[in-house]
């Protein structure tokens, strides 16, 4: 036996720790005791207008145990209808300029000047937050729902193209250089080598962006964008709770069947 | 018809895959490729269809310079070469006539590679080649449904239906049990002979190498240590290309297996 064995039988198995010096490892976990602490002190609570709010919260509250669909039926239905019209007409779009951009973005099939402008436009998209687009947008293009639309259409396409291009950075690079060997031509190779590899993914990314879309255009109302999301907006300021509780009773209803029925699509893509 | 002059590849990364290779393959020779991981192998024979571009000297399929190529045509020429791979590289979501089909984009249009309407002669070649290895029943199953050994059949049909000149073949079996291994390189060596096509063959079990092939080439460090028939790989010339190793047990082994063949 090596002596070198001799020396750790009979000694207890430690995982080696994260990070490695002792001296980091502990001054990392007491910097972020004392900081929890600094950053709790500093939440400023003003307990009494808490009491007060308790009040007007249980209200809302008690709002969604007689939500009101029927006063203001004829404005929910047309924001509800309006949103959806956003959602499906922003997803369409916008899936459909992602696509191009998506492969322009992977740095696996696209010579580095595409890549660039192509993450350029991907960095531009997720860098501005919907709403501010929204608000840009209005201000174009007036209150209504062209705004939401376009804005929705333009979020989806930072989302859908970036993680379009990391599944296709990511996918099987054999399989692709198979279909090159044959001869193919570019638009060959990508219908036969890359699509049918991350076609499973581009699906159930798409569906999920729809989700998010309809969820979004509830909020854009609130700037003016268009849909449900700004009968929403008046029902908050008519302190017309029960209205607003059946708004988002629907809105999670409408959220919930899509989710499901997302969830069904992806099962049989696989 | 194929001949390598002082072809070599060096990567970005300063590693020197193949130093000035020069070889000869003439018509319808089955040539064994062996030696270590990383003795540039692969390299070479995707440096004939330039999946990797080599670096210096130069490939001619029948009198044509492949390293001067244009995109288009390259593409051309390597219609003419089939590659066969060692995880088969099938399209996994696609059906075995896809993959099949897909030997014959070099052949035909986008359109019609895009709506799977290829010409009714590739069509019944398709079939032809897949009641050839055995597979006719299973043109419609997803390739990922398949066994191994059936998955690098529908890769061999995938090569051929190109009509090549030339297989590449990189470690064919390199995944497969030891009999699916030897029933491969039985259908790729026959398929050669049937047709009488040149091949490569990436190997790493020599033992299986020196039952099928007429010719044996060993590269070690990108440089080719032996070239010969497979009767005169010796224990001495397999330690240089592999290193010290008892050989005489893999060499003997081979004798007495295709005696109990017979």
């Amino acid at each position: 036996m090596s002596s070198e064995l001799d020396s750790v039988l009979g000694k207890r198995w430690k995982k080696p720790p994260l990070i490695r010096r002792t001296w980091l490892r502990r001054s990392l976990s007491i910097g972020f005791v004392i900081y929890l602490i600094l950053a709790i002190a500093t939440i400023e609570v003003n307990w009494l207008r808490v009491y007060e709010g308790l009040d007007r919260g249980l209200l809302f509250i008690l709002a969604f145990a007689s939500p009101d669909f029927i006063s203001r039926s004829s404005d929910i239905w047309t924001g509800m209808v309006e949103s959806l019209v956003m959602t499906v007409g922003a997803s369409v779009v916008g899936i459909a300029i992602s696509i191009p951009i998506g492969l322009g973005a992977a740095r696996n099939i696209a010579p580095l000047p595409v890549y660039l402008v192509c993450r350029g436009i991907v960095a531009i998209s997720r860098a501005l937050q919907e709403i501010i687009v929204a608000i840009l947008l209005v201000a174009i293009f007036g209150f209504g729902p062209l705004a939401g639309f376009l804005t929705l259409s333009f979020a989806t396409i930072g989302f859908l193209s970036k993680l379009l291009a990391e599944d296709i950075e990511s996918m099987d690079r054999v399989q692709a250089e198979a279909i090159r060997a044959s001869g193919s031509s570019w638009l060959q190779w990508i219908n036969y080598g890359v699509q049918p590899q991350v076609m499973p993914r581009l699906i159930g990314l798409s569906l999920y962006r729809v989700d998010i879309n309809f969820r979004e255009s509830a909020i854009l109302g609130l700037v003016g964008a268009g849909g449900i999301g700004a009968t929403l907006n008046t029902a908050f300021d008519r302190y017309e709770y029960d209205t607003a509780a059946a708004i988002l009773i629907l809105i999670i209803v409408i959220v919930m069947s899509l989710e499901y029925i997302s969830g069904m699509i992806r099962a049989k893509v696989q | 018809m194929l001949r390598l002059e002082k072809l070599s590849k060096t990567y970005k990364t300063g590693d020197q895959a193949l130093t000035a290779i020069d070889l000869n393959i003439p018509e319808g020779q089955v040539m064994a490729l062996i030696g270590p991981s990383g003795a540039g192998k692969s390299t070479l024979i995707r440096c004939i269809n330039r999946l990797v571009e080599p670096t210096g000297g130069h490939v001619w399929l029948k009198n044509r310079d492949l390293t001067r190529l244009s995109a288009g045509g390259l593409r051309r020429e390597r219609r003419r070469m089939g590659m066969i791979f060692q995880e088969y590289a099938l399209i996994e979501r696609l059906t075995v006539m896809e993959n099949v089909l897909s030997g014959r984009l070099g052949y035909v249009g986008f359109w019609r590679s895009f709506l799977r309407r290829y010409p009714q002669d590739d069509v019944d070649s398709a079939f032809r080649l897949l009641d050839r290895v055995g597979l006719l029943e299973m043109a419609d199953k997803r390739a990922d449904e398949l066994s191994g050994g059936q998955r690098q059949r529908v890769g061999i049909c995938r090569a051929l239906i190109q009509d090549p000149d030339l297989l590449l073949v990189d470690e064919p079996t390199a995944s497969l049990d030891p009999k699916t291994s030897r029933q491969i390189m039985r259908l790729i060596c026959e398929l050669c002979a049937e047709r009488q096509l040149a091949a490569i063959i990436n190997i790493h079990d020599v033992a299986l190498a020196q039952m099928f092939v007429q010719r044996v080439v060993g590269l070690r460090h990108g440089n080719i240590e032996f070239d010969g028939p497979p009767e005169s790989l010796t224990p001495k010339v397999l330690t240089i290309i592999y290193g010290e190793e008892d050989w005489e047990r893999t060499i003997q082994r081979i004798g007495a297996d295709e005696a109990a063949d017979e």
